[in-house]
């Protein structure tokens, strides 16, 4: 009897464990589908989607286990049913010792890859390309420290404008709300970038889920952090500010341009030059409104 | 000394006690103390609850319509100051005073001057607190947590906070001293420290857990305080300062700071499933253990907050395996409860609906909690709304369910009248059923790369925050059942018959009559008292 009951139970469970499962998509791109982590675009990133589904589920068990001994002991023991109460079951020292240990297997089982992870992580030697993040109020800076090449990135008009307090603008009708910028940063596609991240005056955060990145930007400190993106995965890839910094914490997006490695040299030469051409003294009398758009 | 036993108990059926404002004021008597406490926690608890509503209101769909983004941040800041200082602390402090005596066999709280000083500090920290909305620059907005430099961009309302901040400590350093006095000294002779009811037991945990960080919560707000006007450099570093260290100064306070809210609920839950399983506590002293071992533990967990400041690996894996290390002894409770309701008697009368949520919408923010502990994937949760879901689902359906489940326990003891028990079934399920419409969603929210303390989202977000809205009104709504129930309770509820209003209670504080009189245990209950009321 108890055992046909276990086994039907256990048989709802998995179905409600499978059904949730199949509602968790990989990869979906707006509203109701939106339900689990993004696996990005770098090796780090699926690692930690595996990490993270891996817990995931581990917890998802634990729960079935768990909360399945919760319902049954609900169900059955009933004083309704005319269950009596077992006064003299009050303590276990076997299954007391068994339910420490488990979890201390099972926690073992969460850190091991965990860990191996975070050293990959932390690694940071050996980049390719270095870029100084500054974020200020409300924006960010990018310092390309090997060319000179540097500008700022801000929410873009469009956004900026239907952002105001009953602006009368639908955010439905900007293209991505909030997740938009007027100059991207722009980085090359299978080169581990490495990021030197500050703040100008507040602390930021600057976090692009698809890369697996998410570092502070604290004034007086330099933080490390990298990313390699899949040489097959060039694109545009979105991400906010991740720590409260002041009235427009909301309004200060990342937007990194991924690009081939050619697309990307042309392109840094190209700013390279235009930079130069700015900074350097005007050969004639100087135009106001050229001066104007320079500075 | 029979002769003296027999005069005591007289004077205890005597009730005189002051009338009109003085006994509020004045008051000594470790109830009306406790009333107060609730009261004024409930108060902030609608307060802060108003602030959530704005919240929710403005983050019902994308685009500003209601605040501007300075104001919403004031709203989080201030939302969350009132709810964890203003509403479950007091909340907890005022259980302590009503049920610590009744529960150890002492006539009242061992220092009942400090205990009337420790409460009306707080109407004037709130006032301060609260006020900060109407001066120049506004509320507070710098979030709860007050990180430095931003924090320090506050107007006029940055050292209403400090100093409110400072009074809030104050009052809970006092209230816990006399919860550790009280145990340590008041205790009837044959009251044991191992027979002690778990409420007393995780109360005083807590107490040593407020004693130990209140000051640190002090010394780091007074390091801002003197940043910010005597140009001291603490955490300015231009001046050789760390704004890191704040936060490890901060969390150092914060991290115990969760188990103060938590761990009394933990000893609620504890008295509540055995009088309703009709069964002793499985694993009593498992359970004391246990409790312990997670306040020794929130000492050494704190970075677990900061994964992402940019520490040494090293830091990073210890604070990853010492906070995973809490699963342990948190599981071993979830497991003695639930050994608690197997091969029990089992009804469900509000208070055990409440604490049989708690175990699991409490467990389901444990699991989060433990996904948060692994760094790696902490870099994608770290500030999104899938931490706001995880201690929402920790403090509401956690903290707060204990509170209710405590209240739905005893008031029939504080008021001598049963409450409506359908219309408290009702408020148990429009609640159990909101915090999940509210707080579920969020996990998919902060997944999907929705960042916490935004005023404004993208549109992909739209779907589940007007979800998380909805179950947000309804909860909000669902709580004025709470203090209507509460007050028709007292007006016109039913009488109880005899000490007992559960069947299966256990305890010191079902030994005295309904309602329990204004001063108890003048006589201290004997042995016999004891022994049966103890939990195992
Ligand atoms: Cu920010
Ligand atoms: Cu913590």
């Amino acid at each position: 009897m108890i055992r046909a009951k276990m086994a039907q139970f256990a048989k709802l469970a998995a179905a409600l464990v499978l059904s949730f499962a199949g509602s968790l998509p990989a990869h979906a791109e707006s509203g109701w589908g939106l339900l689990n982590m993004t696996q990005g675009v770098t090796e780090i990133s699926r690692k930690i989607y595996d990490l993270h589904m891996e817990i995931f589920w581990i917890c998802v068990i634990i729960a079935v286990i768990v909360f399945g001994a919760m319902i049954w002991s609900i169900v059955t023991y009933r004083k309704s049913k005319g269950a009596v109460a077992d006064v003299t079951l009050v303590h276990n020292t076997k299954v007391e010792l068994i339910w420490t240990t488990i979890p201390v297997v099972i926690l073992v089982f969460m850190a091991v890859p965990a860990a191996r992870t975070l050293v990959e992580i932390e690694d940071t030697t050996k980049t390719d390309l270095s870029i100084k993040v500054t974020g200020f109020q409300w924006g960010w800076q990018y310092d390309y420290l090997d060319s000179g090449v540097a500008y700022f990135s801000r929410l873009d008009r469009k956004s900026d404008a239907a952002r105001e307090l009953m602006s009368g603008i639908d955010p439905t009708t900007v293209d991505h709300y909030l997740l938009s910028v007027d100059k991207p940063l722009v980085v090359p596609v299978g080169m581990k970038v490495r990021l030197l991240i500050t703040g100008a005056d507040v602390i930021h955060s600057w976090w692009v889920p698809a890369f697996g990145v998410k570092k502070d930007a604290i004034p007086g400190f330099v933080n490390e952090a990298w990313f390699k993106v899949d040489t097959d995965k060039p694109g545009l890839y979105r991400g906010q500010c991740a720590e409260l910094c002041g009235r427009d914490h909301g309004f200060m997006p990342i937007v990194v341009d991924v690009r081939s490695k050619a697309d990307f040299e042309a392109w840094l030469k190209d700013k390279a030059a235009e930079q130069k051409q700015a900074a350097a003294p005007p050969a004639a009398a100087p135009d106001v409104a050229t001066a104007a758009a320079a500075g | 000394m029979a002769e003296q036993h027999a005069h005591a108990a007289e004077h205890d059926d005597h009730d005189h006690k002051p009338h009109g404002w003085r006994r509020w004021v004045y008051a000594t008597n470790h109830k009306d103390i406790g009333t107060m406490y609730l009261i004024f926690a409930c108060t902030m608890f609608f307060i802060g609850g108003a602030m959530a509503m704005v919240i929710r209101l403005e983050l019902f769909k994308p685009g500003m319509q209601f605040v501007d983004p300075q104001f919403f941040n004031s709203m989080t800041t201030m939302h969350a100051l009132m709810m964890i200082f203003g509403a479950v602390m007091p909340a907890w402090t005022g259980l302590a005073n009503w049920m610590i005596p009744l529960q150890v066999g002492a006539p009242d709280m061992a220092l009942p001057r400090l205990n009337n000083f420790s409460f009306w500090i707080l109407p004037f920290a709130f006032t301060l607190l609260l006020s900060s909305l109407f001066v120049p620059g506004g509320a507070p907005a710098g979030g709860w947590t007050m990180y430095p430099p931003l924090v320090l961009q506050n107007g006029a309302s940055f050292p209403m906070l400090i100093f409110s901040i400072h009074l809030m400590g104050a009052s809970s350093i006092l209230g816990a001293i006399n919860v550790v006095v009280t145990i340590m000294n008041l205790r009837a002779p044959g009251m044991t420290l191992l027979r002690m009811p778990l409420f007393v037991w995780t109360w005083l945990i807590t107490a040593y857990l407020l004693i130990a960080v209140m000051p640190v919560l002090a010394g780091a707000v007074t390091m801002l305080l003197t940043d910010h006007f005597f140009g001291t450099t603490f955490f300015t570093a231009a001046g050789g300062g760390d704004p890191v260290m704040f936060q490890h100064i901060f969390w150092f306070f914060g991290h115990p700071e969760v188990y103060i809210l938590i761990l009394p609920a933990f000893g609620i839950v504890s008295e509540i499933i055995p009088t309703f399983s009709r069964k002793p506590l499985f694993g009593y002293e498992a359970m004391v253990y246990a409790t312990a071992s997670i306040a020794f533990l929130s000492f050494i967990v704190w970075a677990h907050h900061m994964f992402t400041v940019g520490m040494p690996l090293a830091a990073q894996l210890f604070f990853m395996l010492s906070t995973m290390l809490i699963a342990i002894p948190t599981g071993v409770k979830v497991f003695n409860w639930t050994t608690t309701m197997f091969r029990g008697s089992l009804t469900f009368e509000p208070p055990m609906l409440f604490a049989i949520a708690f175990l699991f919408l409490f467990s389901i923010g444990g699991f989060s909690g433990l996904m948060l502990a692994i760094v790696p994937a902490d870099y994608q949760y770290q500030d999104t709304y899938f931490v706001v879901a995880h201690f929402h689902y920790v403090l509401v359906p956690g903290a707060i369910f204990g509170i209710m489940a405590g209240v739905y326990y005893w008031l029939p003891k504080w008021v001598g009248n049963m409450y409506d028990q359908t219309l408290a079934k009702w408020h148990f399920w429009l609640s159990t059923i909101f915090v999940n419409v509210l707080f579920f969603p969020q996990h998919f929210l902060g997944l999907a790369g929705m960042p916490r303390r935004i005023p404004d989202y993208a549109v992909q977000f739209t779907d589940w925050n007007m979800v998380s809205s909805i179950g947000g009104f309804g909860f909000g709504l669902a709580q004025l059942l709470f203090p209507y129930l509460i007050w028709k309770c007292v007006k016109s509820g039913e009488r109880v018959v005899g000490n007992k209003a559960w069947e299966g209670a256990h305890g010191l504080e079902w030994e005295l009559p309904s309602p329990a009189p204004y001063h108890s245990w003048g006589t201290p209950p004997s042995e016999t008292m004891i022994a049966r009321g103890a939990a195992h």
